[in-house]
């Protein structure tokens, strides 16, 4: 990857790209220099992946020039692209688990490819020369499945940089990090700016402002704004980026909070390697109320959910809901018990994917006598069911016969919300339901579970964005390593305290509560 | 008869039993490394069987007699890397389901030699095929001698595979390529691999192994040809691959444990075990069965994208 004279400009001009039935880009025109950050923002689907994947060489543009160092070029694959001396943090790792560090970067280093001989030792090398360079810890030998999230993204930062990148593309590097975990990011960035060139992608705002030099705005596969970041504000990029005012509504307080409605006791459930990743997790949600539940992912929210879902023994414990113990109770019972579900996966457990709009609606009560009479569907209930939950949750389809599959992300939570709701459930648990979905479906989403909060009903929703936590909740816990580190009222919240209660440490504001754990950076070293 | 004698006769002939499924399953193993299962394996040792043991054949009389096996053995690894060209073709470059080529590629090879043999050659014929060459010094060593040095070369050479397999795996660039085209693809493209040409390789070797497997059951095992030569062997080697956990040593480990299954039920026909014969012969499929269903689901290591095509172009 020597040979010719580092980067110092890419310049891209109005490159096209179609997929079947979509443009995703649209004669997108950008320009990067050395030692300058440029933030590429843009909702899901405006086309800043597709754009990324045309830099490196994935895929081809159906039209326009890139050119390096003022020279036009034409990559067929990821590896022109690092000869040239760029290289990409995918926003989904592109690590092979069952490989270790260094094998992960000797597969890019052609360099140790002799015959029948591969010079691992030589990629463990490289990996502490830089690691050392750019401060940024990583241990060569360790397998990637070993590694945590944050770990895993160091890595992918120190291979890149270790295949001679130094135009470095990030798509949404924060996504899977702590807070502390992106203000380390960032500053780490910051430091390296200056002998690099970097493509920072993101729909986190605030991010943008405190890294990036210029910011561009894509929407629609085109881009809307190019501008310096230091004259706007969020607000302003915001509204740019969609097209319209956002104003994220709020959980004004006040409202009725009912009596206790689910409790969990000492809910202990195992993972799936087998370890206990719930050890006794007690929480308490209230009629009425929204229970934010914040943590870095990873650390038991997503088998929380499957238990209380049904979709995961558990191994001890209660989780009592109105006077009944769900605990290993099959998803259908815990269904009529008047539980709501939205889960993690969107795609694969909230929807059947080849199935229409309309057969999706009605997943969890094809069997009522409502939608089924001797064993056979009643169309024409499920039909006008449909048509009044799609225009109730706006939600966007050519038709209602639509595979719900083929629909946007924010389009398929509506579908996903539209059937939890309107089945009147008495409580709902949500988790990440706005992971990846642009800012108006949020806006609606975050709408209607403050609505559904008004009616009585009591929500538990699992994010990792504080934001939406802070702004949705009335009461906010903390989970850590699979217990609740502290529940406090969403009005004494602030996102530095989050973080640090995220990050498994003991609460400043209240010393002496809570017993801190081992800080998580500890087990690193 | 001493229990000892038994064992080493159970032992001896177990040996030779698990020469063609250790061979065929090496090479299923950097298939499925790779990300592809072949299952047409089994056609391919059809084929390899019958041209090893249609070159000899054909040259018994001629000058080149001498060569007759070892152009035998050569026109079995040719076909073999031929006919996984073609299934990488239609799998790979075509992104065809990998479950009904490989079905497809197991009719079209067991009943392509079939109908060759019939046409060419027609009824049982033997061929001399290649004599056991008991290793000096070491074939005189007491009981493990017997087992394991007085073999044929065919034999010695599978059994030097494993190692080989396993270095080539693990030790060398082709290897991690390898391993990382069938655990994440779209990993291995982003660090400038290429995805189809290490999967059209893979296959190629895979291919050439399974026609090998098949000659030696021609040329060495049967010392003839007939259609029900393979008898579904391809299959079990597919399944080994499993139960070896895609690693070489588990597949030896694999092919012994079914191997002397095998010989165990021959043996006991021959010592007269009043035991009903269709269930002795049941007894090492159904060892494998129950192998495979008790078998630890150990994901982390093996290759997660078997089975899918490479899309690059496909979006997540």
């Amino acid at each position: 990857m020597t040979a010719l004279e580092p980067i110092s400009e890419l310049k891209l001009e109005g490159i096209t790209k179609r997929f079947p039935g979509v443009l995703a880009c649209d004669g997108i025109s950008l320009q990067v220099r050395r030692g300058e950050v440029l933030a590429l923002v843009g909702e899901n689907g405006a086309g800043k992946t597709t754009l990324m994947n045309i830099i490196m060489g994935l895929y081809r543009p159906d039209s326009g020039t890139i050119h390096v160092n003022g020279e036009e070029v034409h990559f067929h694959s990821p590896g022109d692209a690092y000869a040239r001396g760029i290289g990409m943090v995918h926003q989904h790792f592109m690590l092979v688990p069952n490989m270790t560090v260094a094998e992960n970067l000797a597969l890019g280093l052609k360099e140790l490819h002799h015959f029948m001989n591969l010079d691992i030792k030589g990629a463990a090398k490289r990996i502490r020369e830089v690691s050392e360079r750019y401060e940024l810890p990583v241990n060569p030998d360790a397998y990637i499945w070993q590694l945590s999230v944050g770990e895993q993204q160091r890595v992918e930062l120190v291979k890149t940089l270790c295949l001679g990148a130094r135009l470095l593309i990030l798509d949404e590097p924060t996504s899977a990090l702590t807070p502390q975990e992106t203000d380390d990011l960032i500053v780490r960035l910051q430091r390296m700016a200056s002998e690099l060139a970097i493509i920072f992608i993101s729909h986190k705002l605030n991010e943008v402002k405190a890294l990036s030099d210029r910011v561009s705005i894509l929407r629609h596969g085109a881009v809307v704004f190019n501008g310096q970041t230091a004259n706007h504000e969020p607000s302003e990029l915001a509204a740019l980026m969609t097209g319209h005012d956002v104003v994220l509504p709020r959980n004004e307080g006040s409202g009725v909070q009912g009596e206790a409605l689910l409790s969990v006791q000492n809910l202990c459930v195992r993972g799936d390697r087998g370890n206990l990743v719930l050890d006794g997790l007690n929480l308490e949600l209230r009629a009425g109320e929204v229970l934010g539940m914040a943590g870095v992912s990873g650390n038991g929210q997503r088998e929380f959910a499957d238990a209380l879902a049904g979709l995961r023994p558990v191994e001890s414990g209660q989780i009592l809901f109105g006077g009944k113990d769900l605990a290993n109770c099959t998803p259908r019972e815990i269904i009529h018990a008047g539980m709501g579900y939205v889960p993690e996966d969107r795609q694969t457990e909230g929807i059947v994917p080849s199935f229409s709009v309309k057969d999706n609606l009605i997943l969890k009560d094809f069997a009522e006598p409502r939608f089924s009479k001797m064993a056979f569907l009643r169309k024409k209930e499920i039909d006008s069911n449909a048509e009044a939950l799609k225009e109730r949750f706006d939600i966007r389809c050519p038709s209602t016969s639509t595979a719900t599959g083929s629909l946007s992300g924010g389009n398929i939570q509506k579908v996903i919300l539209a059937r939890e709701i309107s089945r009147g459930p008495k409580a709902l648990v949500a988790v990440y339901p706005t992971r990846g979905i642009d800012m108006g479906a949020q806006e609606f989403i975050h709408e209607q579970l403050l609505a559904r909060r008004r009616e009585g009903i009591g929500i538990l929703l699992i994010s990792e964005e504080l934001e939406e936590v802070m702004n949705l909740s009335d009461r906010i816990a903390v989970i850590y390593k699979g217990k609740i580190l502290k529940v406090l009222p969403a009005v004494e919240a602030t996102r530095e305290r989050l973080g640090i209660l995220m990050a498994g440490l003991a609460d400043p504001d209240t010393p002496g509560d809570a017993q801190a754990e081992v800080p998580a950076g500890a087990a690193h070293e | 008869m001493s229990a000892e004698l038994m064992i080493y006769n159970v032992l001896c002939l177990a040996v030779p039993f698990s020469v063609a499924l250790l061979l065929a399953a090496l090479g299923e193993n950097f298939n499925q490394r790779a990300g592809v299962f072949n299952l047409g394996c089994d056609g391919i040792m059809c084929m390899g069987a019958f041209l090893g043991f249609m070159v000899p054949f054909t040259l018994k009389a001629s000058p080149w007699a001498a060569y007759g096996n070892l152009l035998g053995i050569g026109a079995a690894l040719a076909v073999g890397a031929a006919m996984g060209v073609v299934f990488a073709l239609v799998t790979v470059t075509f992104r065809a389901s990998q479950g009904i080529a490989g079905i497809g590629l197991q009719m079209l090879g067991w009943g392509l030699a079939g109908t060759l043999f019939r046409h060419f050659v027609g009824g049982v014929t033997g061929v001399e095929g290649m004599a056991a060459i008991a290793i000096p010094g070491l074939s005189k060593i007491p009981f493990l001698g017997g087992v394991l040095f007085n073999h044929n070369a065919l034999t010695y050479t599978a059994l030097l595979l494993v190692p080989a397999c396993w270095f080539l795996l693990y030790k060398t660039p082709w290897g991690l390529k390898v391993r990382a085209v069938g655990t994440h693809p779209r990993a291995a493209d982003t660090m400038g691999i290429h995805v189809d040409r290490i999967r059209y390789q893979a296959l190629m070797l895979g291919g050439a192994m399974a026609g090998l497997a098949g000659a030696y059951l021609s040329l060495c095992q049967a010392k003839m040809f007939s259609d029900d030569l393979v008898a579904g062997r391809g299959f079990i080697a597919v399944a080994l691959v499993y139960f070896g956990r895609w690693s070489p040593l588990g597949i030896l480990g694999g092919a012994l444990l079914f191997s002397i299954a095998q010989s165990f039920q021959l043996s006991m026909q021959v010592w007269g075990i009043k035991f009903p014969y269709e269930f002795a012969v049941m007894l090492p499929y159904v060892l494998v069965i129950v192998v495979l269903a008790l078998a630890r689901k150990a994901r982390q290591l093996g290759p997660t994208d078997l089975g899918k095509p490479y899309n690059r172009e496909m979006r997540f």
